[in-house]
């Protein structure tokens, strides 16, 4: 069985501070990682590994510097992986992020199934996962909670929504979306780490692809702009009351009335 | 004897009836600390909000010569701030100002009731950094000062006593002095600032301390590293340290402690596949320099059997581990009916013996003996547990573990306490260990600072 699993390298820390002048994210000695929500999907893929034969190819879109999460899933054990690199693909918006998984995949291998985290931690879209299923013509589960079964030709998961808890059955090849908690994710081996230090990660750049036209992809694929990013907003307004606990208790529940809270 | 008139007294001073607690109205947490073996109500609880309030009702305590108590969280493990002789509790946790940060001087002052989760956070905000880092992170920093407090970063960085800079003391007559300062060298006479880290409440009352920090390390990275069994894991710690390596902890665990905490917080640890493993911890400026940090100590653990070794990068992967860590001793209470601890310390290569022994005790007592703890600085919390021990057997099975427990570590040259003091519940067994001349020593000591043996007495010897 082929499993893939889509990661993305996103800033290490949430302290990203965003220049108030020009809305872009400071990310000079930001260090990176992978994407927290990404390491469930490996653990869930590790977990069918160790079940059934199955190889695991991490697939990511980014810059070279990104190969570096791919060591990592490398460590976690994770036996191929693809980079997906090229100036052409530089500033693209999540339709264009997704075509361009969603080519590189066609051309890294046949995939049975396709395993998404739940969302980035910087972009925090979760809309991949769903918009690659558009372009690769297979169905997609989101918020999935659970792997019931699988087989070496289906799935069966348990996915979470609003308001009930549905168990799906899907045919290969398909994408799941993971979420968080889905299994503890395993830390990275320092023995695999040595293994696999000189271990291949393939480029696929836009003229590997059987859809090469650059229009598609990056800025000029894109029809969303981002028009300014910003720091939320956050409150830090306080009031100190002093008083006898009757008192207080008293001017907290007219000031919760006030604020129309109860 | 405690009197009504004394109350009325004390109800003068502080001027505020809901700071000051009487008869009834006595929460029953106040007569106990976290483990709970010692048990005495006070007459009477002050909640200080101010040096003042505490020198006032010192000089009172001191004046109708009525035992003084003080009390932070109340979370030590030897009951320390019990009032075995009841008369007043002194609950310093309303003094909880953070004062001044000194960035000029690297030092911020705090008031004692300062949680050790707020200082650390409050100083991390600035990019500095307050290493004593005990388990217990709902301590008060008074609490932290009159143990010694030690924790898992004391490998690299040390214990509690290495970061305080000055005291503010309520004597036992009432008179507020202040002991060090904001200075970085000090061979100014005896080191009183010294003698009060770690004194329980027996010398003074500890009003306001000003405490060292260093600049926060950019990047932490901790290695899980799994062992066939406990015995490997430890041997291994000796040839760490050997090395030259110098991680700020080295933590032992094994897999049943690892599963108590999974039970306890309901959540799974990354992995609990092996018998044994070891924790480590290293601080740096980046990943790269702390990746040639480790590299060696990762092949001395391979070579000494290590299973792999596991890498925690990121916060979240921290957060998996060390929330784990955190809450061993509460897992460990979760898991059995009543329990009691021992928190030796010994030379750094003779853990090992220690724990084996511990182990072997079992059988011999007939309870079960859980340990985790530093193996980095050779000290070890070890658990006796109650379970379904019937309760008129119980004492004699724990003191039976207990003295031959304490009885080990004094041949392999240890000590009574690595980090949770004496208090009450190991006077008997300080006693056992240390020479005469210490024991008298230390009463002089008691002696020139409260003649009328008025704070927190019946404690340590």
């Amino acid at each position: 069985m082929n499993l893939a699993v889509c990661i993305k390298q996103v800033p290490g820390t949430n302290k990203v501070e965003v220049d108030p002048v020009t809305g872009v994210l400071n990310r000079n000695g930001v260090e990176s990682k992978m994407n927290p929500y990404d390491l469930y999907a490996i653990e869930a893929a590790m977990r069918i590994k160790e079940e059934l034969d199955a190889t695991v190819s991490v697939i990511t879109m980014g810059p070279p510097q990104a190969e570096s999460i791919i060591k990592e899933a490398y460590s976690l054990g994770a036996d191929k992986g693809y980079l997906i690199t090229d100036r052409a693909f530089a500033g693209a918006d999540v339709l264009a992020t997704s075509k361009a998984i969603s080519e590189g995949l066609k051309v890294a291998d046949n995939f049975d199934l396709i395993i998404c985290g739940k969302q980035s931690t910087d972009g925090d879209t979760a809309q991949v996962g769903p918009e690659m299923s558009e372009w690769l013509s297979i169905p997609c589960i989101t918020n999935v909670t659970k792997i019931i079964e699988i087989t070496n030709k289906d799935i069966t998961v348990e996915r979470e929504i609003p308001t009930a808890t549905q168990t799906v059955k899907l045919s290969f090849p398909c994408i799941i979306c993971v979420e968080k908690d889905i299994y503890i994710p395993r830390l990275p081996s320092y023995l695999k780490k040595q293994a696999t230090k000189d271990r291949e990660i393939a480029h696929i750049t836009l003229n590997d692809l059987k859809d090469n036209n650059p229009k598609g992809y990056g800025f000029s694929g894109s029809p969303t702009q981002v028009q300014r990013i910003f720091p939320p907003q956050t409150n830090s307004d306080r009031e100190m009351w002093n008083g006898t606990k009757d008192e207080l208790a008293e001017r907290l529940h007219k000031k919760l009335k006030d604020l129309k809270f109860i | 004897m405690f009197e009504n008139k004394n109350y009325e007294d004390i109800k003068s001073i502080i001027n505020d009836d809901e700071r000051v607690l009487y008869a009834d109205n006595i929460n029953e947490e106040y007569s106990h600390d976290e483990l709970g073996g010692t048990h005495s109500t006070p007459d009477i609880v002050v909640k200080a909000m101010s040096t003042e309030e505490v020198s006032k009702i010192a000089k009172y305590a001191y004046d109708n010569e009525i035992s003084l108590t003080v009390r932070g969280s109340g979370t030590g493990l030897v009951g320390a701030c019990v009032p075995v002789n009841k008369g007043i509790v002194l609950d310093m946790s309303g003094m909880k100002n953070i004062l001044e940060l000194d960035e000029e001087n690297l030092t911020v002052t705090v008031e004692p009731g300062v949680l050790l989760m707020e200082l650390s956070k409050f100083v991390e905000e600035h990019d500095l950094f307050y290493p004593p880092d005990p388990g217990e992170k709902s301590a008060t920093i008074g609490g932290n000062i009159s143990t010694n407090a030690g924790g898992m970063r004391a490998v690299k960085y040390g214990v509690t006593r290495d970061y305080v800079r000055a005291l503010e003391v309520v004597l036992a007559n009432g008179e507020i002095v202040n002991f060090g300062g904001k200075i970085v060298k000090n061979s100014s006479g005896y080191a009183l600032k010294d003698l009060m880290v770690g004194s329980e409440g027996t010398l003074g009352i500890i009003t306001k301390a000003t405490l060292k920090l260093l600049p926060l390390p950019k990047k932490t990275i901790s290695l899980l590293i799994p062992f066939p069994d406990i015995s490997k894991a430890i041997s291994t710690v000796p040839k760490i340290i050997k090395a030259k390596a110098i991680p700020t902890a080295i933590e032992f665990m094994q897999r049943e402690v690892i599963e108590d905490a999974e039970s306890y917080l309901g959540s799974k640890f990354p992995d609990s596949s092996s018998e044994a493993y070891l924790l480590l911890k290293f601080d740096g400026n980046s990943t790269d320099e702390i990746e040639s940090y480790y590299d060696d100590t990762a092949k001395i653990c391979l070579e000494n059997g290590a299973i792999d070794i596991f890498i925690s990068d990121t916060e979240e992967r921290d957060e998996t581990i060390w929330k784990a860590r955190g809450a061993f001793l509460e897992a460990i209470k979760n898991s059995t009916s009543d329990m009691d601890e021992v928190d030796v310390v010994v030379p750094r290569n003779r853990v090992n013996e220690m724990v084996e022994f511990s182990h072997a005790l079992q059988k011999e007592v007939g309870a079960r003996i859980k340990c985790f703890g530093h193996a980095g600085d050779g000290n070890l919390h070890i658990y006796v547990l109650k379970d379904d021990i019937a309760d008129k057997d119980w004492e004699g099975v724990l003191k039976g573990a207990m003295d031959k427990m304490y009885e080990k570590a004094h041949s392999l040259k240890g000590e009574v306490s690595g980090e949770h003091g004496i208090g009450y519940a190991k006077k008997g067994y300080l006693e056992k260990s240390l020479d005469k001349e210490s024991i008298e020593i230390m009463r002089g000591i008691k002696k020139a600072f409260d003649p009328k043996n008025i704070l927190n007495p019946g404690k340590i010897f």
